[in-house]
């Protein structure tokens, strides 16, 4: 059932449209040789060009172009082989220029689509209106000092990409997935961190409501949210606030606001009539930018593989479930830790212990997968042990238990320990021979169709040999003595 | 005489040891210190590092590698951003403003050897045609009517560095040309001056007017000395996106070629009405010395001339109010505080720009503006396209065009300066090839019944410098022009 908020005069569909602004991974700036390194003493980044001294000139940083050029074609989307860069012309203090160089009326790249999931398993496409390259402005920091407004400008001419969606998504679940899914696939391709809290990808929210089967109402743009649950947040408290304008016989003002986490409510930033004229026009100090084909071409053959591509291929190559590959894909760290279990060994084993007991105990000491006490070699060798007989399932949960706690290699611990599974079927028969000879009653009520209790004579039997027989033998040779 | 001599004697004498480049940096600092106060050619006079830097090159000039320039004295428009000295733009806003950089341009000159006299004057930010928009003041033409003192105009926006040349208060200028400013002054100051093709110079460390038409270029006694100077202005800078990397030619040797069978167009839109009938008695002689020659005159037509200076007055204020943005006081220039930060801004640009430069963002904003930019801006940048189409038109049939380089002869301060459509008028000539991009040469072709210099543009077509070259040599020979303004170094002062 689709999502729908329900208001005094019936149920409302919300209409979302997401801007992504994502910093381009660089060494340096889109338009200078300035480092666009993250988290430097401020103003140690800035060149001449940054600070728009007098006579500065912008010269294109091809890099730039050619992750903007394969984000493209991980958003499935047009390269356009000529486009142009424009002046966004407006004042403030951090933006040395005055203007903006952006891309208005020929981005780069043009109209894709991206494959959401939602948690009821069911796939969507969402539009990609545009992708397009500017430059970041700086920093103004206002509470420093108490009367004087401080800039930073280390940010000021990083390269970013913005990535505009068509108003395809009716929820915030789709919103988030779409944004998780945006931040896979520019991590995956190695074009932009996806760092939402440090501000390298930040979404502008365009959000507006409406009654099933209207044409879109008014919407209003929420400004810079850096985190993909603020986002969720922001739009259902933006679309209650829409509805109880209309509900009460109001309109919407078409406006930027700002989304107050702290308050849990929107504001306005700049209304309709304040809007800025950015007084567009065609940068002159750059030549329209020319691409060749076979550079796109170049570029698509040495891609990454995307997490699409990838989900598709532990479903076949690894006989994974699209859910557990979708799971395994959503992090390409996580992607590849798998993939060093999995690699010779048995995926869907491997899978389920990753996302089973690793995911388990990342969650609870809230580790990322990077920072894991255990390493990928290590759970191998762990799944090889099963693999050969060395130690059975139950076992090797005590085993990892242990390397949790130890760090120390599978094999030790099953040595340290004594956990070597026994395989010896005379050793078996003689405990079953035990056990049988202790339960005479039970004996009787098995053989008289009580056949649940099969379970209870290898539970004994695995007790007493303190879980490390084999169950397969177990079962053979119990089933043999009973019949 | 050492002020009164050529770039090419001066190259020589160098050479050949009859004088110093000390010797030779002196004579035109003492011109300076004498004609400065009554001229105002100079905004800042940098006569110690000058002689300093002739020093050096006399040390290189001893040790026999010495680069084409070295010891020659130059005076740089205060427009090229030059290292450690004070950089204006002629403008309050950046009254104390020091690069930490040099300019492409002017780096290229120190690097042959050229020894810098200072900063001349301009109008504020390359904006005018009179170099009466200078914070630091008018600069006076070295020439006068015949028996009057009236305080004539010496053009604009490059005003100071053709008036310093005139005087032979140094050997040659650089300047900038954004719709006429190095040819119009070159032809009021009675001297010659080159626009190269859009690219051919870096814009690098230039401070922007309007950065689709800005271009860098030399003015100098003869056509000779502008080819030895833009020889070494020239070239391909990564550092500009628009520079172009063509290798530069040699533009002296060019200046010897031949003009057999050289096709001279002569556009009949040029003759516009109100035209001087010595401007064009001027043109008449200027087409008759190509004719002995050995050119071949065309008639040809430039149709889309008439609409020039309208498209010139949008393309160039729109990119202007961008470009100027820049100068907000936040972060280096002139800061006059406020309450807010938009109260800042205010009070800076209010108090930084002179009212020519206010107007011409003025008029940039309104058409740029949303509802205005689709009539004005994009308009103007389709006529923009017909103009240079124009232009290329023609190049399929002539090698050159001849063409008068401004409409009168030097105005008098005060003359044009009520309406500033009037003082727009004086760039009809030589906007279009700034449109166009194509290079433009001015050079003096006769004297007024006043006795004023009057000029004549040679247009090529795109890195067609050397032609530009060739037949203005052709023609400055023909001309034979030697007279001399009343203020100069060694003059009646």
């Amino acid at each position: 059932m689709s999502y729908m908020i329900e208001g005094s005069t019936g149920a409302w569909e919300v209409v979302i449209g997401l801007e992504v602004h994502a910093q381009v991974i660089s060494k340096a700036k889109l338009f200078s040789g300035a480092s666009a390194h993250f988290g430097a003493d401020p103003n140690t980044h800035v060149s001449l060009v940054d600070a728009a001294f007098p006579g500065m000139l912008p010269v294109l940083n091809r890099e730039c172009v050619d992750q903007a050029i394969r984000t493209g074609l991980g958003l499935n989307a047009k390269i356009n082989l000529m486009s142009r860069f424009d002046r966004k012309n407006y004042f403030y203090a951090d933006l040395p220029q005055g203007y903006q160089i952006s891309q208005f009326e020929f981005p780069i790249v043009g109209e894709g689509s991206i494959e959401i999931e939602l948690e009821d398993g069911s796939v969507k496409n969402i539009g990609i209106t545009r992708l397009h390259l500017e430059q970041d402005a700086g920093k103004s920091i206002h509470d420093l000092t108490p009367k004087d407004t401080v800039v930073d400008l280390n940010r000021s001419g990083v390269a970013l990409m913005e990535i505009v969606s068509e108003p395809d998504m009716r929820s915030p679940e789709e919103a988030g997935a779409y944004l998780r899914k945006i931040r896979a696939i520019v991590r995956y391709l190695g074009t932009c961190d996806g760092n939402m809290e440090e501000g390298s990808m930040r979404a502008d929210v365009n959000v507006s409501v409406r009654k099933p089967g209207e044409d879109y109402r008014t919407r209003c743009e929420l400004k810079n949210i850096n985190s993909i649950r603020y986002v969720m947040q922001a739009i259902e408290i933006e679309a209650k606030r829409h509805i109880e304008i209309y509900e009460n016989g109001g309109e919407v003002d078409q406006e930027t606001r700002l989304f107050d986490v702290a308050r849990g409510e929107t504001r306005t930033m700049r209304s309709k009539e304040n809007a800025h004229d950015y007084r567009y026009f065609p940068d002159p100090d750059l030549l329209p930018l020319i691409v060749e084909q076979s550079h796109v071409d170049h570029l698509k053959s040495t891609l990454a593989e995307l997490p699409d591509d990838k989900r598709n291929r532990f479903q076949s190559e690894y006989g994974l479930p699209r859910y557990d590959a979708n799971v395994l894909v959503a992090e390409q760290d996580v992607a590849n830790f798998f993939e060093k279990v999995a690699k010779n060994r048995d995926g869907r084993m491997a899978s389920n212990w990753v996302t089973g007991e690793l995911f388990a105990v990342l969650n609870k000491q809230g580790l990322t997968i990077h920072e894991s006490p255990i390493s990928a070699d290590a759970l191998g060798s762990l799944l090889d042990l099963i693999a050969d007989n060395t130690i059975n399932g139950k076992i090797a949960k005590e085993v990892f238990e242990d390397m949790v706690e130890t760090g120390d290699m599978p094999g030790d611990i099953v040595e340290r320990k004594g956990l070597k599974q026994v395989t010896d079927t005379g050793a078996i028969e003689k405990v079953i021979a035990e056990i049988l000879a202790a339960n005479p009653d039970k004996i009787a009520q098995y053989k008289s169709g009580k056949d649940k209790l099969f379970g209870f004579f290898v539970g004994q039997v695995m007790k007493e040999m303190q879980g490390k027989a084999n169950p397969a033998i177990v079962n053979d040779l119990l089933k043999k003595q009973l019949s | 005489m050492l002020t009164g001599m050529k770039i090419t004697e001066a190259v020589d004498g160098l050479r050949q040891k009859k004088f110093s480049a000390e010797e030779l940096t002196k004579a035109h600092v003492n011109a300076i210190n004498k004609l400065n106060d009554r001229i105002n050619a100079y905004i800042t006079v940098t006569a110690d590092a000058a002689i300093e830097q002739a020093k050096a090159a006399d040390q290189k000039l001893a040790a026999g590698d010495a680069p084409a320039l070295t010891g020659i004295p130059l005076a740089i428009k205060d427009l090229f951003c030059t290292k450690g000295v004070k950089t204006t733009a002629a403008s309050r806003i950046l009254e104390n403003f020091v690069p930490p950089y040099e300019s492409t341009v002017t780096a290229n000159l120190l690097r042959d050897g050229a020894v810098f006299l200072g900063k001349v004057n301009l109008d504020e930010f390359a904006m005018g045609s009179g170099n009466l928009n200078s914070a630091f003041g008018a600069v006076e033409n070295p020439w006068k009517r015949q028996g009057e003192d009236t305080f004539l105009v010496p053009g604009g926006s490059s005003g100071g560095s053709a008036a310093a040349v005139a005087a032979q208060m140094a050997m040659g200028a650089t300047g900038t040309d954004t719709g006429g400013s190095i040819r119009q002054p070159a032809a009021y100051c009675g001297i010659t001056g080159i626009k190269p093709t859009y690219g051919r110079c870096s814009r690098w460390g230039i401070i922007a007017y309007a950065s689709s038409l800005d271009q860098a270029g030399p003015m100098g006694k003869s056509v000779e000395d502008c080819a030895i100077m833009l020889q070494s202005m020239a070239g391909f800078d990564p550092k500009d996106s628009t520079s172009v990397d063509k290798e530069v030619p040699d533009y002296r040797a060019a200046c010897n070629r031949s003009l057999k069978g050289m096709k001279v167009g002569i556009p009949m839109e040029y003759r516009v009405p109100g035209l001087s009938p010595e401007i064009e008695a001027v043109w008449q002689q200027g087409i008759n010395w190509l004719k002995e020659a050995g050119c071949e005159i065309v008639d040809v037509s430039l149709p889309h001339t008439k609409h020039g200076l309208a498209t010139y007055y949008i393309i160039a204020p729109a990119e202007a109010s961008s470009n100027l943005a820049r100068y907000d006081g936040v972060r280096y220039g002139r800061r006059v505080d406020g309450a807010s930060l938009d109260e800042l801004y205010a009070n800076t640009r209010g108090a930084g720009f002179g009212d020519e430069v206010k107007r011409r963002i003025l008029m940039g904003t309104y058409v740029l503006s949303a509802g205005y930019y689709d009539a004005y801006y994009l308009r103007a940048q389709k006529v923009r396209k017909l103009i240079n189409q124009d232009f290329m038109n023609v190049f399929d049939k002539v090698d050159v065009l001849l063409t008068p380089t401004a409409p009168t002869a030097a105005f008098a301060k005060g003359e044009n300066q009520e309406d500033p459509v009037q003082m727009y008028l004086n760039d009809i000539f030589t906007v279009p090839a700034s449109m166009a991009g194509v290079p433009g040469l001015a050079l003096p072709a006769g004297l007024s019944s006043q006795g004023l210099p009057l000029g004549l543009q040679l247009l090529g077509r795109p890195f067609g410098e050397e032609t530009l070259f060739a037949v203005g040599s052709a023609m400055e020979k023909a001309a034979n022009f030697t007279h001399k303004p009343t203020l100069r170094a060694g003059g009646s002062l």
